[in-house]
């Protein structure tokens, strides 16, 4: 089991980091995506993997697997679910308003732009 | 026990949900409630770093559970220190936002502004790693929205990329943490510093990869050398106060530093030794030499102050890389001095936007600035102050750099870059200053800006075919209150100075901030509770 989780954190931080690279926003936020599902597997295993063991408290059980990691992942996924929706609400509107979906900036193209950099 | 510590997080909390919920409609009513909140705040923050001046060290545990299992808040003297610099900036700022209508292009300022104080209230006081992170994301959270305050084309693309690139900070800092937490058990702050350093020589790895990514996290908020891409497009299109606001963000990444590398990492382990030696000093040292050499060849004036911001920072981190006491107090120094500072000029840079119409920040020439003289002043001196020219406080914040890089293996280059980065840095405000306000006489007056899609708030009231209304002169008393505090920071640099040495000397004896933090008592529950409540409470709910 642990070279199965190993892998796919491997296998998704690999391919979350090959998307980030890219030029366009979508395949970058399906990136940003891939990574956390990553990092909250990563932080899942880091309270170590043990099967069947119940994180809560009972009666007649010996055996419990950590229940800080589970608070942790829960608070990451609840937290990167958000940062995700804002990010694509952002780069849409960008998409909108630049007619482009290009993630890096023509830098020299807008040095060069007469207009109010306010506007 | 005292419950002040958390009002600094709690205030700007409720006072955000109150203007968006009541006030949403009434921007007197929103301005109001923002202002008198910030100022709250301000005397919040100068009760707490009265009470820390001693050298108390005051906790507060969250829920009343007891340290390494509850989050607690820690306000020592370096946390006390960041929230009142944050607090002292808060008010000025928002004053400008307020005189400048920067409030009124948008939904939604004042909640935003007010999340992002609580965001880096939490992040300065929490003594939580995971705490840290959950902060971090706040004040992010907040910071982009206020990115993209009133909108945009240049300013929607940088925001995308501001976020981007936090995003995958946010990601980096989570994947430290679990390496943290998979070697060691605990995220408390007190707890690590304790398990850190009687971890066996032959089981650091995990622990030797989170400090280093957990210095990358840090570096990526400091704007650091290879890391430092996100910044300027970020702070020159962001709206002046928010980016006024933001030069405290920067901060925040030093605070990270500073706070881990004495408690968890110091340097007497022997473990990450050489992190700051080897990796962030000479990172620190390229950073301030790329920041100057990028204020020397910018072209447009915001694009010019934030690239200052990055010299700021390498200056600050070079201080902080030689890592003795000396060397932390100069940063905490030059980190306030810096924090006035970039703000100061961001404000400028938008009252000289405002006024040269069609131009802009972009280093042209233009008509003649109205209130000329007075503006121009008031950039000299900023601009004195950022590149650490006698006699105000950023020759003073140099002075002290310089001053604790003495001694180090690699001072002669933290003093070439030190004096070389100012020279540079003082041809480059020299050159955009003489451009914006020397050569405006040679053009004429008479172009009136056509192609003015964003006029200033002020203009759109009045009648267009009357002449150039006076412009507010809010936004400028606000710019001269930061201003007064860099030059109070200048007179007052002995105490301010004495204070940082005691703060430095608090941070390398780690000693009585764990102990406060581990050894106070708290919720205490009966051992009957244990033994009668659970079965009686599961099968209630039903597991």
């Amino acid at each position: 089991m642990e070279a199965l989780v190993a892998s796919a954190v491997g296998l998704l931080t690999a391919a979350g980091i090959y998307l980030v690279l890219r030029l366009r926003t979508f395949p970058v936020i399906i990136g940003t995506s891939l990574l956390t599902y990553a990092v909250n597997i990563f932080l899942f295993g880091s309270g170590r993997l043990l099967p069947d063991a119940p994180a809560v408290l009972r009666d007649g059980v010996d055996v419990y697997t950590d229940p800080l990691p589970q608070a942790l992942v829960l608070t990451a996924i609840v937290i990167s679910f958000g940062m995700t929706a804002v990010v694509v609400i952002i780069a849409l509107g960008s998409w909108l308003s630049n007619d482009d979906d290009r993630v890096d900036a023509p830098a020299l193209q807008q040095e060069n732009e007469t207009v109010d950099p306010r506007a | 026990m005292t419950h002040w510590i958390v009002l600094p997080v709690v205030l700007p909390a409720m006072l955000a949900a109150v203007l968006v919920l009541v006030t949403r409609y009434h921007p007197v009513l929103q301005r109001t409630f923002s202002m008198a909140g910030t100022l709250g705040l301000l005397a919040l923050a100068l009760g707490l770093f009265w009470r820390a001046s001693d050298g108390t060290i005051d906790i507060y545990q969250l829920g009343h559970w007891p340290a390494p299992f509850g989050i607690v808040l820690v306000a020592d003297r370096l946390s006390t220190l960041m929230v009142l610099i944050t607090a002292t900036l808060a008010p000025l700022v928002l004053l400008y936002a307020i005189g400048s209508g920067w409030d009124k292009r948008g939904w939604h300022f004042h909640a935003l502004f007010q999340f992002q104080l609580m965001g880096i209230m939490g992040a300065f006081l929490t003594g939580d790693l995971f705490n840290l992170f959950v902060f971090f994301e706040v004040l992010l959270i907040a910071s982009y929205g206020l990115m993209i305050h009133a909108g945009g084309a240049a300013r929607l693309r940088a925001g995308v990329q501001y976020v981007l690139y936090n995003l995958l900070g946010s990601t980096l800092f989570l994947f430290a943490l679990g390496t943290i937490y998979a070697q060691t058990g605990t995220l408390n702050m007190a707890d690590l510093a304790l398990r850190v350093s009687v971890l066996s020589a032959d089981d650091t790895g995990g622990i030797r990869v989170a400090a280093v990514l957990l210095l990358l996290v840090f570096a990526i908020k400091a704007a650091l050398l290879p890391l430092h891409f996100w910044l300027p497009a970020s702070y020159a299109e962001a709206p002046a106060p928010v980016a006024a606001l933001f030069s405290i963000m920067t901060k925040v990444g030093a605070y990270g530093i500073i706070r881990v590398y004495t408690l968890i990492f110091p340097p007497t382990l022997e473990t990450t030794q050489g992190l700051m030696g080897t990796w962030l000093l000479p990172a620190a040292v390229l950073t301030l030499a790329m920041g100057m050499i990028g204020v020397l060849g910018a072209a447009r004036l915001d694009r010019l102050v934030a690239f200052s911001v990055i010299g700021s920072m390498g200056m600050l981190l070079s201080a902080v890389g030689v890592f003795t006491p000396d060397g932390i107090s100069a940063a905490l120094y030059y980190a306030v001095h810096s924090t006035f500072a970039a703000a100061a000029l961001f404000l400028l840079v938008d009252v000289l936007r405002d006024r040269r119409g069609d131009v802009g920040a972009h280093l042209r020439d233009a008509g003649v600035i109205t209130g000329g003289p007075l503006i121009a002043g008031l950039f000299f001196v900023a601009a004195i102050v950022m590149t650490g020219l006698p006699p105000l406080s950023g020759f003073v914040g140099k002075l002290l750099v310089m001053q604790s890089a003495w001694g180090h293996g690699l001072h002669w280059w933290v003093w070439g870059a030190v004096l070389g980065g100012s020279l540079i840095a003082v041809v480059g405000f020299a050159r955009a200053g003489s451009q914006i306000f020397w050569r405006s006489h040679q053009v004429m007056v008479a172009e009136v800006p056509d192609g003015d899609t964003l006029p200033p708030v002020e203009a759109e009231e009045s009648n267009p075919d009357l002449p150039a209304p006076t412009p507010p002169r809010t936004p400028v008393v606000a710019i001269g209150g930061v201003i007064a505090v860099i030059v109070g920071l200048t007179i007052f640099a002995g105490p301010v100075t004495a204070t940082m040495q005691a703060t430095a000397d608090q941070l390398f004896t780690p000693a009585p901030y764990i102990d406060v933090v581990l050894n106070t008592e708290g919720k205490q529950i009966p051992s009957a509770d244990y033994a009668d409540t659970p079965d009686v409470d599961l099968e209630e709910e039903g597991y």
